[in-house]
C-alpha cells in the first residue's frame, strides 16, 4: 500500500491541543504514513516527540522559522 | 497463567498520579495514562506565549511522566463538556472558581467510558486522602466513587488502605498490602516513595493542577461572566483569561494589553476577532478591545494603551486602530498619567 502523506494545520493552537489533534489525525492513518504538522506554539519542539517516543512513532524532522514549527512525523504500527 | 489485567491511571503531571501509577505497574498491571484537556490546566500554554519563561522547560508534564514511566498516554480533549462541570457545579466551588469535587467525578467518570471502550479492568488515581480541602477528603472519596458511576472500579493506591477493598484488591488482580495508607497535607511520605523508586525530577504544582485554582485567574473569569450577561465561554475567551494585562474602564469594554513581546505575538492571532490598538509613534504593546465602542471610547482607550507605550511622558502619541476587517486609521491621544488608571480598573 502506498504510505500517505498527509499535513495538519496546528497553527494558533497551544500545548496540548496540537498533540490532540495529531493524536486524532494519527488514528486516521497507517504505520508507515507521514504527517507533517505545522504550529505556531513553540511548546510543540517538546511535546510532540515526547507524545511520539511514548506512542512508537518516528519524528523524521523538525524546522522552524518566521515563528512557525514544522514537524514531520512517520506513523509507527 | 491468569491473565494480565490492565488499568487505566489518571495522569495530572504531578508527583502523587505518577506514583500511583508506578505502584500498579510495580504489580505487574499493564497501566496506560489518561490525561483531560479541560482547557484550564497549567500546561506549556503561558510559558509558550510568555517570552521571560522560555529559558524554563516548558513540557508538559503529563506527556513527561508517561514517558519516565514507559506507558502510553491519551489525552483527551474535553472543553466542551467540562463547560457543565465549570459553569453549574452541583458541589460548588473551592476557594476559587474551581469546581474540584466535579472536577473529579466528571474525570473519573470520563475514564469510566474509555476502560469500558478499550477493554481495561480498572481505573487508578493519586488521590491522597486530607491532601486537598475540598476534594480529597475521606468523606469525599465515596462521593466520587459513586457519582463517577465507577464505584469499586476505582483504586486509590496511594490511600487504598485507609479505604474498604475495591474489585482489583477483593479479586487479586493487585496485593492489598503491597498498596499504600497515606493520609494528610504532607508531602514527606511521597518524596519518600520517589525515593525508592528512583525518581528523582518531578513536578509539584502548588496550588492545584489548573488555573481555576488561581486567584487572578478565576477574578477575570468572574468578569468575563458578569460582562457577558452569562456564565459561558469559548476556548478562545478562557486563552485570552491567560495572556496580558486585562483592564475594564467601563462595564461594556476591557482592553488586553500584550505584557511582553510573546504576549503580542499571540495576541496579533487575533486580530481579525478584536479591534486592536498599538502606539504607531513610540515603541509600545499590541492591546486588544473586547466590547462595542463608541469613538469616544475608542479615544479613551487609546489613552490608556498610550500609558503603557515607551511614548507615556509624551503630550501626544499616535495610536493606529485595527478594526476587525483590517482597516486601519490614526488617532492623536495622550497618554493617562500612573492616577488616572486606577487600580479598579485592573482585572
Ligand atoms: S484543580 Fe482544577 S483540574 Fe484539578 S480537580 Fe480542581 S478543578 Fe479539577
Amino acid at each position: 500500500m502506498q504510505a500517505l502523506k498527509e499535513t495538519l494545520n496546528a497553527r494558533r493552537l497551544l500545548c496540548p491541543l496540537p498533540v490532540i489533534r495529531t493524536q486524532d489525525k494519527v488514528k486516521q492513518l497507517n504505520p508507515g504514513d507521514l504527517l507533517e504538522i505545522i504550529c505556531t506554539d513553540p511548546g510543540v519542539m517538546h511535546d510532540i516527540p515526547a507524545w511520539c517516543r511514548i506512542n512508537g512513532h518516528t519524528v523524521l524532522e523538525t524546522s522552524s522559522g518566521n515563528h512557525e514549527y514544522i514537524i514531520t512525523i512517520r506513523v509507527g504500527e | 497463567m491468569s491473565k494480565q489485567r490492565k488499568a487505566v491511571a489518571l495522569i495530572s503531571g504531578g508527583l502523587d498520579s505518577m506514583l500511583a501509577a508506578k505502584v500498579i505497574m510495580e504489580q505487574g498491571v499493564h497501566v496506560e495514562g489518561i490525561n483531560f484537556f479541560t482547557g484550564f490546566c497549567v500546561e506549556g500554554h503561558t510559558h509558550a506565549i510568555r517570552e521571560h519563561n522560555s529559558a524554563k522547560p516548558n513540557r508538559n508534564n503529563a506527556l513527561w511522566v508517561a514517558e519516565q514511566l514507559g506507558i502510553k498516554l491519551h489525552i483527551v480533549d474535553v472543553i466542551e463538556e467540562y463547560k457543565k462541570v465549570l459553569i453549574n457545579p452541583k458541589h460548588g466551588y473551592g476557594t476559587h472558581m474551581n469546581p474540584c469535587l466535579d472536577c473529579k467525578i466528571f474525570m473519573v467518570n470520563k475514564a469510566k467510558q474509555w476502560i469500558v471502550e478499550n477493554g481495561f479492568d480498572f481505573i487508578i488515581t493519586g488521590e491522597v486522602i486530607g491532601q486537598r480541602p475540598m476534594s480529597q477528603t475521606k468523606s469525599k472519596m465515596p462521593i466520587v466513587s459513586k457519582q463517577s458511576g465507577a464505584d469499586d472500579l476505582l483504586l486509590r493506591p496511594m490511600c487504598a488502605k485507609n479505604l474498604p477493598a475495591t474489585l482489583p484488591e477483593i479479586e487479586g488482580w493487585v496485593d492489598r498490602e503491597k498498596l499504600y495508607g497515606i493520609t494528610g497535607r504532607s508531602r514527606k511520605p511521597q518524596m519518600e516513595m520517589a525515593k525508592h523508586f528512583g525518581i528523582e525530577d518531578y513536578s509539584q504544582p502548588a496550588g492545584g493542577c489548573c488555573f481555576l485554582t488561581d486567584k487572578f485567574y478565576s477574578a477575570k473569569l468572574v468578569d468575563l461572566w458578569k460582562a457577558q450577561g452569562a456564565k459561558d465561554y469559548k476556548l478562545d475567551d478562557i486563552m485570552l483569561l491567560k495572556v496580558g494585562r486585562h483592564i475594564r474602564p467601563k462595564a461594556h469594554f476591557k482592553l488586553i494589553i500584550a505584557r511582553e513581546e510573546g504576549e503580542g505575538r499571540f495576541l496579533q492571532g487575533y486580530k481579525k476577532e478584536f479591534t486592536s490598538l498599538y502606539c504607531s509613534s513610540h515603541p509600545g504593546p499590541l492591546a486588544l478591545i473586547d466590547g462595542e465602542l463608541s469613538a469616544e471610547d475608542i479615544y479613551f482607550a487609546a489613552r490608556i494603551v498610550a500609558r503603557y507605550g515607551q511614548g507615556r511622558t509624551e503630550e501626544q502619541v499616535d495610536i493606529t486602530v485595527t478594526d476587525k476587517d483590517g482597516s486601519e486609521r490614526v488617532i492623536q491621544a495622550k497618554p493617562f498619567t500612573k492616577d488616572e488608571v486606577p487600580n479598579e480598573w485592573h482585572v
